[in-house]
């Protein structure tokens, strides 16, 4: 794997490789603020310098001259800069917001933090420590969340980062351009270890994905265990699908909108499961304010809560990108 | 040279200055007339030994930081040694010398003589907030032995509260008890400032030193309270198991980021505002010249310190906040820039036609004027949602951070001290190790840093104890530059002990300069003033002749 020279290993790259979609667009934001920055460094160096040697003093009592100021230079030196900064502003913004919402039938992988390690599951059931394979030129988004302290998933051959917080399911989405090993990083200091909760991000050919999903170390899918999980926890014996049991009935129900007892309704994504799982009592479904369901907080582990609801998702006819949340619904999270 | 002698200037030789007899320094003696003082001028000289004291060992620990990246293995400490290290480097760095550098040293011995006071307004309480300082910094350091203290100077939840076995909470409330050292400072500024200005005294007259230390002061009791609090609610969460960040029992770990930087991006300002007013008071006295655009900087302190109240967000971009705080925050921040920007603009147009002299002071002041203008246009990366996307928690901030707070308010402290310390003491520095101090310093600063931001957008984190090979350059590069910077550091150190007794008497003013504070005998008199001074004319009025105003 990794035919193509990467980053990993190589002596000096003032640049880090290009390997997503967004590179682009965030080095052109990086050189414009450069050119910006050695303008004006060069530009006023230059001024001072000037003035020091042409204006220095001559015999020991000499004064300078009286100039007060001058509204209309003031007005210049801060209207010109403030549309400077505004470009600067509206260029990184554009190219946040792109890089903000992932396109939709991305492929869905998770991720979960723990000192010192980063531990993934693939949908089809292969899970691995320390190292993400993802197919180049497929849009893949990580739902991601840490079973103790903050981290935070940085690969800069993507120039992509983002916390992990406990309680909350953050979301990062990439798309791979170029075959090769990179480097991930944990950039958010989380102990002793911080530095070493690092890994590798493997891009690969589609066909080479492919073989590697179907490679020995391939277990049960999450969904399968998700759905093994909700009998043997005992979810299976409340939420019928029939909608007869004491609970709701979970099908159709992710992705979907749902009425609260509040009288406010929320759609039923990744944040919401969780936290219907481990607060139940914190958003109640219309009609069902006497159901005392009991929380399985400390019961099932981060990974087993992503396995739940995998298979809440499969419950869906259509298993819409939810989440594919824009910002709003991935930074509520599952608090509130 | 000639070897007839061109016959001098001045007919008459101005007379050698004179020590003065009663002043300060020698109006009580022994160790009760110090530690009991209410004077400002012994109370700024008893801030000057103790926040040197921690600005020393605070290097030490950066330059046991620095050994350690030499190499990409972590070879020299342990990692649980290496993040202590970094986080006491930090703790001591922001709160014990940062942040009351130039108000509790400079300010606190000026800022009354500048408009022309006895003293402060509250003597004791500025006396207690010496003492507040000294027991928090010994709070803090006993976290050293006590096992310190492994969280970074940031405190983060849940790290900090929950799953650290460092000694966080002595280092935290040393913070907590320096904070209130702080409060006390800035409240004593404003009551002065507005109680205590001589006649003729206008608020527009005042010097920009005193404008800019008005302005920290109001950030000081309205932002500090705020951390203050949040180490509270750290401390019930660690000691008693309350929850306020811990997730499982229904906390928010993000609260904490929002409570921390509420007051530490405003602290920023803290650091670099009063540095603001030294470079004002600099470029003013060293082209003998107005300086340019007086109400304009006068107006952007403020508008600094009220700006920087809406801006702490931008240290979250990636923390899990939703993209439209991201898009606010970042607006807001980009318009901070302006008013530093102006600034920046305004000092280098006073040189325009003045009369320069490259004096040590000046040179200080010359190189803050690079390392500020880097520091500040590298903030546009930070501030641009999308580039932070990439150098978030990178070498790219930390290098960014330092250029503002090493490059600016350290650079602007040094060049404040080398401008002040002949009134201070009485006594002349030799001027020419002075100018190569501030070289020594400008060039080891840039060999640090600069190549800190490469290394941050080649994707380096911070905080890393060992690091990939490919990092390893630039990290030698910023080890080498550290040990210069160090010497630069050090060698004031030497020629400022070495002048107490050796140095030249300064006379009243050395650098004819303008302000209140070179009429009054190098060092002033108890009461600062032999008689009331009156302000007559407009600050820095070097000129006699009429105003003439241009364009």
């Amino acid at each position: 794997m990794g035919a193509e020279r990467t980053t990993m290993g190589k002596a000096f790259q003032l640049i880090p490789d290009s390997a997503s979609t967004f590179a682009q667009a965030i080095d052109a934001n990086y050189y414009y603020i450069w050119a910006i920055t050695i303008f004006f460094t060069i530009g006023i160096v230059a001024a001072v310098a000037y003035f020091s040697v042409k204006y220095r003093r001559k015999h020991k009592d000499e004064v300078g001259h009286p100039i007060h100021g001058s509204l209309m230079l003031e007005i210049t030196w801060s209207v010109i800069p403030l549309l400077i900064a505004m470009s600067v502003f509206v260029f990184g913004t554009a190219a946040f917001f792109s890089a903000y919402d992932p396109p939709t039938g991305a492929m869905e992988i998770y991720v979960v933090g723990k000192q010192w390690m980063w531990k993934i599951q693939h949908p089809e059931g292969n899970r691995e420590i320390n190292e993400l394979h993802v197919p180049v030129g497929q849009p893949v988004r990580l739902t991601m969340t840490t079973e103790d302290v903050l981290h935070s998933f940085f690969v800069p051959a993507f120039r992509i980062k983002k916390d992990v917080v406990p309680g909350l399911y953050t979301t990062l989405w990439f798309q791979a351009t170029k075959v090769g090993d990179y480097h991930l990083f944990c950039a958010e200091y989380c102990g002793n270890q911080h530095s070493g909760m690092i890994g590798k991000v493997h891009v690969m050919e589609a066909a080479d994905y492919e073989a590697w999903l179907s490679g020995t170390t391939r277990g049960e899918t999450m969904e399968a265990s998700g759905q093994r999980q909700f009998e043997k926890l005992g979810c299976s014996t409340c939420h019928l699908q029939d909608n007869t049991g004491r609970g709701p009935s979970l099908k159709n129900v992710f992705g979907k909108p749902v009425q609260l007892q509040s009288g406010t309704t929320v759609t039923a994504d990744e944040a919401y499961v969780r936290e219907s799982i481990l607060q139940p009592q914190a958003k109640i479904v219309k009609t069902y304010t006497n159901v005392q369901m009991p929380t399985f907080q400390g019961q099932v582990s981060e990974d087993g809560v992503l396995q739940l609801i995998s298979y809440v998702k499969s419950l869906s006819e259509a298993p819409a990108p939810v989440a594919a949340p824009a910002a709003p619904a991935a930074a509520k999270g599952g608090k509130k | 040279m000639s070897a007839t002698l061109a016959p001098p200037l001045h007919t008459t030789p101005e007379p050698e200055p004179q020590f003065p007899a009663k002043h300060f320094l020698n109006t009580g003696r022994g160790v009760a007339s110090w530690l009991l003082t209410k004077d400002h001028k012994r109370i700024a000289l008893m801030y000057l030994i103790s926040v040197t004291l921690m600005a020393l060992l605070g290097g030490f620990f950066a330059s046991l930081v620095r050994l350690e990246l030499l190499t990409p293995q972590g070879d020299l400490m342990s990692a649980e040694q290496y993040n202590r290290a970094f986080t006491m480097h930090g703790i001591i760095m922001v709160f014990f010398l940062l942040i009351p550098v130039t108000p509790a040293i400079l300010g606190n011995f000026l800022l009354p003589i500048m408009i022309g006071a006895k003293d402060l307004a509250l003597p004791r309480i500025n006396l207690l907030s010496w003492y507040l300082y000294v027991i928090g910094a010994i709070l803090t350091l006993s976290s050293l032995v006590l096992g310190g203290a492994d969280t970074g100077w940031t405190f983060y939840t849940p790290y900090s509260s929950m799953y650290s076995t460092g000694a966080v909470i002595p280092a935290a409330l040393g913070a907590f008890v320096a904070g209130f050292s702080s409060i006390l400072t800035g409240l004593n500024f404003i009551v002065t400032v507005h109680k205590m200005r001589c006649p003729g005294m206008t608020w527009m007259r005042m010097p920009l030193f005193v404008w800019a230390n008005y302005a920290t002061s109001l950030v000081q009791i309205l932002g500090t309270p705020v951390v203050a609090m949040t180490i509270i609610l750290v401390a019930l969460e660690k000691l008693l198991g309350f929850s306020f960040f811990n997730a499982a029992a229904g906390g928010d770990p993000i609260l904490f980021q929002h409570l921390f930087w509420f007051y530490s991006h405003p602290a920023v300002y803290i650091m670099i505002l009063p540095g603001m007013g030294i470079i004002s008071e600099l470029v003013s006295a060293f082209s003998r010249k107005k300086i340019f655009g007086y109400s304009f900087i006068a107006m952007s302190s403020v508008a600094i310190a009220v700006i920087g109240f809406l801006i702490w967000g931008h240290h979250m971009y990636v923390s899990g906040q939703s993209v439209y705080e991201g898009l606010l925050f970042s607006v807001l921040t980009f318009l901070v820039a302006i008013p530093s920007a102006i600034k920046t603009f305004n000092w280098a147009a006073t040189l325009y036609r003045g009369s320069i002299s490259w004096d040590a002071p000046m040179v200080y002041a010359i190189g803050f004027f690079g390392l500020f203008l880097i520091g500040g246009l590298t903030g546009l990366f930070c501030a641009n949602l999308a580039v932070d996307l990439h150098i978030h928690d990178t070498y790219f901030i930390v290098a960014h951070f330092h250029y503002i707070m090493v490059g600016g308010a350290i650079m602007a402290y040094m060049g404040g001290i080398h401008f002040w310390w002949p009134k201070m003491t009485g006594r002349m520095y030799p001027e020419a190790l002075g100018r190569v101090s501030g070289v020594l310093v400008f060039l080891g600063f840039n060999l640090t840093f600069l190549p800190q931001f490469l290394l941050g957008y080649m994707g380096m984190p911070r905080r890393y104890h060992a690091y990939p090979e490919e990092f390893q350059i630039f990290n030698m590069m910023s080890t080498a530059g550290a040990t210069v910077l160090g010497l630069g550091y050090l060698l004031p150190l030497v020629y400022f002990a070495w002048s107490l007794k050796y140095g030249k008497i300064a006379g009243n003013n050395p650098w004819g300069a303008k302000g209140l504070e070179w009429e009054t005998t190098s060092p002033p008199p108890l009461e600062n003033f032999h008689t009331m001074p009156v302000q007559t004319e407009e600050a820095y009025a070097y000129a006699d002749e009429g105003e003439t105003h241009h364009g």
